[in-house]
Formats: structure tokens, sequence, C-alpha cells
């Protein structure tokens, strides 16, 4: 262990709140993207698709959005 | 650079940068906190306390990225109604804010046996504290509007107008008589620290903005998720209601 000196306990608390707000954000992040990837799977696994799936999976150019397509 | 803008190879691109980026970004801040904890000097003026400023400062810079990234992804998202950018303007937000808890709690917590406050209404502190405020009211506009499409316009604006506050961060040491100290770093003539204590800043702030760079890609990957899975619940409605 490190020694810190007379403001130790400050820069434990630091350390500690940093710790707990990144892992808190990890935590939460990677939870939601599990679940939405597992509800995504889920569906597609019952045969639903999007509209635009075909077209998109076909596209290497993306189109903005609201953007007609030229004829 | 519109194909990196379709959804689908994004989502290619992000599985295959994300372990990397994992693997990068924590070995980066395990040798920054053994360097910070084991290396590094105490400071001559700051004594061990100068270690905060290990997490402190990388926390301040990466508040004000995301919010730059926000307001950037927000001009996207209202100019050319780029596919991704509202995407991510809206996922930036809450690790932004994080961020910026951070720099405030570990602020305060260096403040109080430095200056002998935790708080002191300074300039660079009240523009960071509006920082936060502005990242809580994007949150909250985020989820008070339902509709995704109008729900990007509005926070769009917000993000936009709210910009004017990081070049109010960034000098407000310069344009007025603070407490907080002006910039050591990022200046002219070369940075005030010495080597012993710049690295494992550096390496810090490395490891912590790779971090910010994975959770954003995580985080758009899921929000596209759930874009589409709100897309087929549609789908299964319609032909639900036309069976």
């Amino acid at each position: 262990m490190p020694e810190l000196g007379p403001h130790a306990v400050f820069i434990w608390a630091a350390y500690a709140v940093t710790v707990i707000a990144v892992a808190g954000l990890v935590f939460f992040i990677v939870q939601d993207d599990r679940r939405q990837r597992q509800l995504l799977a889920d569906l597609e696994r019952q045969g639903i698709r999007r509209r635009s799936a075909k077209s998109v999976d076909k596209s290497s150019q993306a189109k903005p959005r609201g953007r007609k397509p030229k004829p | 650079m519109w194909s990196l803008a379709n959804p689908t190879h994004f989502l290619g691109i992000a599985d295959r940068v994300i372990p990397w980026l994992t693997v990068l970004s924590f070995l980066l801040l395990g040798i920054g906190l053994y360097l910070s904890f084991f290396a590094a000097p105490p400071d001559y003026q700051q004594g061990e306390t100068v270690k905060i400023m290990f997490v402190h400062v990388p926390a301040a810079w990466l508040a004000m990225f995301g919010y730059t990234l926000i307001a950037v992804a927000s001009i996207g998202s209202l100019i050319w109604r780029h596919p991704l950018a509202d995407v991510a303007a809206k996922t930036a937000a809450p690790i932004g804010g994080t961020f910026t808890f951070i720099a405030l709690i570990t602020g305060s917590l260096w403040g109080k046996p430095m200056w002998g406050a935790y708080w002191v209404w300074d300039a660079r502190l009240t523009s960071m504290l509006v920082l936060f405020l502005l990242y809580l009211g994007l949150i909250a506009l985020w989820q008070s509007i339902e509709e995704p499409g109008r729900a990007g316009r509005a926070t769009a604006i917000l993000a936009i107008v709210g910009f004017i506050n990081v070049p109010i961060i960034k000098f407000s040491v310069d344009w007025w008589n603070t407490l907080h100290q002006p910039a050591s770093i990022f200046r002219a003539g070369g940075p005030t620290i010495d080597p012993s204590l710049l690295t494992p800043l550096f390496v810090m702030a490395a490891g912590l903005t790779l971090l910010f760079v994975l959770l954003h890609l995580i985080a758009m990957r899921a929000e596209i998720s759930r874009r589409r899975v709100h897309a087929l619940r549609q789908v299964q409605v319609e032909r639900a209601a036309a069976a």
C-alpha cells in the first residue's frame, strides 16, 4: 500500500468515486446492449423483418434520412 | 464516408473494434494506476494530493470532449439528418455527464485540503457545474419525448446552444480572476508540469479516452438495436392487426 500522507482520505475518496462511477456506467451500458441485442434476436427468430432490411443489407452506400433517391 | 454512416456497416466495424479497445483501454488504465500510485513522486506544493489530478484532469477533458462530440453530432443530425448522428449524440450524453460528475467531485476532494473549501463559486467550477446541468437537461429531454426524430431535433438545438459553455470553461481561467489555476499542460510555451507527473497523467488520459470511445461504441450499438426492436414491434403489431 502506498503511503499517501495526511490527505490520504481525500485521495482514496477521489479514486473510489471514480471507480464506482465508471463501473456503474460500464455495467449500465453493457447490460443495456445485451438486453437490446437479445430482444432483437428474439424478434428476428420469430421471422419478423424490418421493411428496410433488404435494401439496407444490400446497400453499401447509406442514404441520408429524408433524401429521396434520384430516379 | 456515407458508407460508414450505414448502421449495418457501423455495427460490423464496432463489433471488430470493441474487443481491441477493451483490452487496450484496461491495459492503459492498469499501467496508469500503477504509475500514479507507485511511480509518481509527490508534488513540491500539493504533496500526494497531486494523485487526484491523474483522474480529475482527464475527466474534465472528457467532459468537454463529450459535449463537443454531442454538438458536432447534433449539427450532423439537424443539417444532414445523418442516420447515426442523433444516435451518437444521445448515447454520448450519459458518458459525458458521468465524466463531468467525476471531474466535479474529484476537484472538490482536491479543493478541501488545498484551498480549504470543497466548493467556491469560481468561474471554472461554476461553468463546469453548468456543463453538468446541460448534460442532465439533454438526458431529460431525450427521455421526455417519445418519438426519436422529434427528441433528436429538440435535443440537437439545446446541445448546439449549450456549446457556448465549452469555450467559457476553457478560457474562464484567463477571462476572470479565478481560484482555479490557469492552463498548465496545453499552453503556449509547453507544459509547466514535470515529466515524472506528466507521464502518469497522459497514460491515465489515454486510458480513459479509449474507455470513453469504447463505451460510446457499445452504447451506440445498443441504441441502434433499440430502434430496430421498436421498428420490428411495429411490424409485429401491424401483422397482428392485419391477420
